[in-house]
């Protein structure tokens, strides 16, 4: 049971944080195509700047938690997935010391490098997280050692590209509603435009991705078993019908969270798939990282639970507070004299 | 080069970077916040634009220690995955709360105080980096209590060949995490005191508003002095926590072989582990091992020699880095008891300001040799006494660790270098006061 619960938890921080940190990476990828110039480029930067760091916290979580509930797993998935999780660990390095000191470097040059770590440090996190996410819904060749039988390249087969495209056009569309949401002006235009013209795409992409899941992994189980759950994935169509409603109106807020609903319930429909696995083997059922084999003591998981449930209510209030706090859209000059 | 070996190297690198810039922001925030409420207590502008002056310092200081950070959480996994499926149910649960009551708290409110100069009360806005000093500091408790407990592992009962948590409060209150806790932060305020001191020096040598920085040193000084001394009393009593906990350790930091009662302590000695003696020893302090560690001359004390060769730690490295750092600890002391001698005139006193200048450094010296104390002296254990550090490392090609490492050090000392000379850049800005009257007219 308590495992159950932890594995819902596990489930959902992934989920927020792709959510969460989904927008500023989105619109990372973003910046080449909607900023034409330095004012530009400061609305793009401000309209993130408040938000990024404390979005990148769920991701620390997320793996905290890995590691506390489910320390086997958190074992296996880390280092069988060595190459791409640095891949990833370097992209946000260099993206947060570009967010962070590119507004302290006075020279163009200096400048345009942080524009391009970036650019680069948004693009690959979002791609490389579908890929890694696919795969493991897909399952991993690991061995009964917790070894990889392969090595990037096995993991960028076609699924696993699918559902990096995936998670990278979520983001995309994500990014580009959350800065329409936050901009004015030409910044504004462009990025209405780009979610109204990235929005088909993503369509097909999902659409597609739904198929291919059916083929190729085991998902589509725990579904026909319990026919219920089947809501998560209508939910996800629902959510990224409406996303195309608002987006139709103008209402960049309302498809914005909109847009939220499709990335929690895409992340949920894969992690539900793969229960009670949190790491399936695809050489071998019983290689596979599951709640029974990977969680720990009971008494650990009762500990953290206690912690959550006091503390994540508490952060969520004051994370909203400051969302809140940073609602309005970005004006001209603003963030000169201060982060930006 | 094999797995190990490079990955040893991979987390030295990552973590050296790393506590680079932990100290300052842990000290750092705090004098802010201390600037901040000093202007909302007397309105004086002079400290708003202080607090200014070093919050843009702060924030690249920041942004670099936050970047690293990530990477440290994700090479427990990526690296030392034996070590991570072994004491995953005690550390994985003090790394998940360290995230779960600090790191949101404080990420969230950087971003307040940051981007809220102009939208905050000035009151508002002090409060909101006491909660960015507050929440850094307890997130160097959690990870510490996360250290602590590798170098002295308490509250578990082995359970199919791995500690299993079975006492959370024995984890989390131990002596041992307590008194690193305390050492650490204390170490970390001097770091930041010697920091505002310096650059404050940089300036008053310059004759430029001299009011802002006598006040910024005076501040720092107080700060600064007090953990100095703080250090150092605490320092001894956590050695003697050492002898009790960690015998080969205390053995290597003074490089002591024979066990025995009236241990000495040698003012110059080189370990010579091969034979396992010392080569030279001069100027031999009878009984003064015996009574740092035990408070007692006759007290017996452990000696290399006693202990397995191969659960020696490596000696040269923790001894030299023990060496160092107490003798750095003392400086601090000393120099900040002249300073507070030198309080009132302190514009005037060139010959200090100028030491404290190039003073700036050696604060981060102590802190890197005080880890090389810490991590050295645990091994060759993982966590000390139930698994080396061999057994805990990822069973991934060398091929790949090697890359990363690579990458890495690449990687950092191009952020190494950046925030640097930003820093620099930034530290000789000549700051600007706002009067109050115009910045009511902005808001």
């Amino acid at each position: 049971m308590l495992e159950t619960i932890w594995f819902l938890l596990w489930g959902i921080l992934w989920a927020i944080y792709f959510m969460l940190d989904g927008f500023d990476l989105g619109i990372g990828a973003l910046l080449p195509f909607v900023a034409k110039n330095e004012a530009h480029k400061r609305t793009v930067y401000t309209s993130i700047g408040p938000f990024w760091d404390g979005n990148e916290v769920w991701l620390i979580t997320a793996g905290g938690v890995t590691f506390a509930a489910f320390p086997a797993t958190y074992a296996v998935m880390f280092s069988s997935l060595y190459t791409p999780l640095m891949l990833i660990l370097f992209a946000l390095i260099l993206r947060g010391a570009s967010l962070e000191l590119r507004g302290k470097t006075s020279s163009q040059t200096g400048r345009l490098l942080w524009d391009f770590c970036f650019v680069i440090g948004s693009f690959l996190p979002a791609l490389l997280f579908g890929v890694a996410f696919a795969n493991i819904f897909k399952g991993i060749p690991v061995d009964s050692e917790g070894l990889l039988q392969g090595n990037l390249l096995t993991l960028l087969n076609p699924y696993g590209l699918l559902g990096g495209l995936l998670f990278l056009f979520l983001f995309l569309v994500h990014g580009s509603l959350w800065l329409a949401a936050k901009s004015e002006g030409e910044v504004y235009e462009r990025a209405g435009a780009i979610a109204r013209m990235l929005w088909p795409v993503l369509l097909i992409i999902a659409v597609l991705f739904l198929i291919f899941t059916a083929f190729q992994t085991k998902l589509y189980e725990n579904y026909m078993g319990t026919p219920v759950l089947f809501i998560i994935p209508a939910l996800c169509v629902s959510a990224l019908i409406l996303e195309r409603v608002y987006l139709g109106k103008h209402s960049y807020w309302k498809a914005w969270f909109a847009s939220c609903g499709t990335i929690v319930c895409a992340t949920l429909f894969g992690v539900i798939g793969i229960y009670p696995n949190l790491f399936p083997s695809s050489l071998d059922p019983k290689y596979s990282m599951t709640i029974y084999n990977s969680a720990s003591s009971p008494l650990s998981l009762k500990i953290m639970l206690v912690v959550a449930l006091i503390f994540v209510p508490i952060v969520i209030v004051y994370q909203t507070w400051a969302f809140n706090f940073f609602k309005a859209k970005v004006r001209k000059n603003e963030g000169e004299e201060e982060a930006y | 080069m094999d797995t190990l070996l490079l990955s040893r190297l991979q987390f030295a690198v990552a973590t050296y970077f790393h506590f680079l810039f932990v100290p300052l922001t842990l000290g750092l925030s705090i004098l802010i916040a201390i600037m901040e409420t000093a202007f909302v207590r007397t309105k004086n502008v002079e400290y708003q634009a202080m607090a200014k002056f070093w919050g843009k310092l702060f924030l690249i200081n920041f942004a670099v220690g936050v970047v690293t950070g990530i990477t440290l959480e994700f090479q427990f996994g990526t690296n030392w995955s034996r070590y991570s499926r072994y004491v995953g149910d005690i550390f994985g649960p003090l790394l998940a709360i360290e995230a779960t009551v600090a790191f949101f708290l404080e990420s969230t409110f950087i971003a307040v105080w940051a981007f809220g100069w102009k939208r905050l009360s000035p009151k508002a806005h002090a409060i909101s980096i006491w909660l960015v000093a507050f929440a850094s500091s307890l997130s160097a408790v959690w990870i510490l209590i996360a250290n602590s407990w590798m170098q002295h592992p308490v509250g578990y009962v082995m359970k199919d060949g791995r500690p299993v948590l079975n006492d959370f409060m024995a984890a989390v209150t131990q002596p041992y995490a307590i008194l690193t806790i305390l050492h650490t932060l204390a170490a970390s305020y001097i770091v930041a005191g010697f920091f505002v001191m310096g650059i404050s020096a940089y300036h008053l040598l310059r004759k430029q508003s001299i009011s802002l920085f006598t006040k910024s040193f005076r501040i720092a000084l107080v700060f600064s002095l007090i953990f100095s001394i703080f250090v150092v009393i605490e320092g001894h009593m956590h050695g003697s926590d050492l002898a009790e906990k960690q015998p080969a350790k205390l053995a290597a930091l003074e490089s002591h072989w024979e066990t025995g009662p009236i241990a000495p302590v040698f003012i110059v000695a080189v370990p010579d582990e091969k034979n396992a003696r010392n080569s030279i020893e001069i100027g031999l302090i009878p009984g003064a091992l015996s009574m740092l560690a035990f408070h007692s001359l006759n007290a017996t004390v452990t000696g290399l020699r006693d202990i397995p060769k191969d659960e020696r730690p490596p000696v040269a490295a923790t001894f030299v880095s023990f060496r160092l750092m107490v003798t750095l600890g003392m400086l601090f002391m000393f120099l900040t008891i002249v300073g507070w001698f030198l309080r009132k005139r302190i514009e005037s006193q060139r010959l200090y300001l100028k030491v404290m200048l190039y003073a700036i450094p050696l604060p981060y010296i102590a802190c890197a040799l005080g880890w090389t104390v810490t991590e050295m002296g645990r091994q060759p254990w993982i966590v000390y006494g139930l698994m080396k550090t061999a057994d805990g490392v990822s069973p991934v090609a060398a091929s790949q660790v090697a890359v990363s490492l690579v990458a890495f050090t690449l990687v950092y000392l191009v952020l190494g270098i950046a925030a640097f000379v930003l820093m620099a850049k930034h530290a000789r800005k000549n700051p600007q006061l706002t009067p109050l009257a115009e910045q009511a007219g902005r808001r």
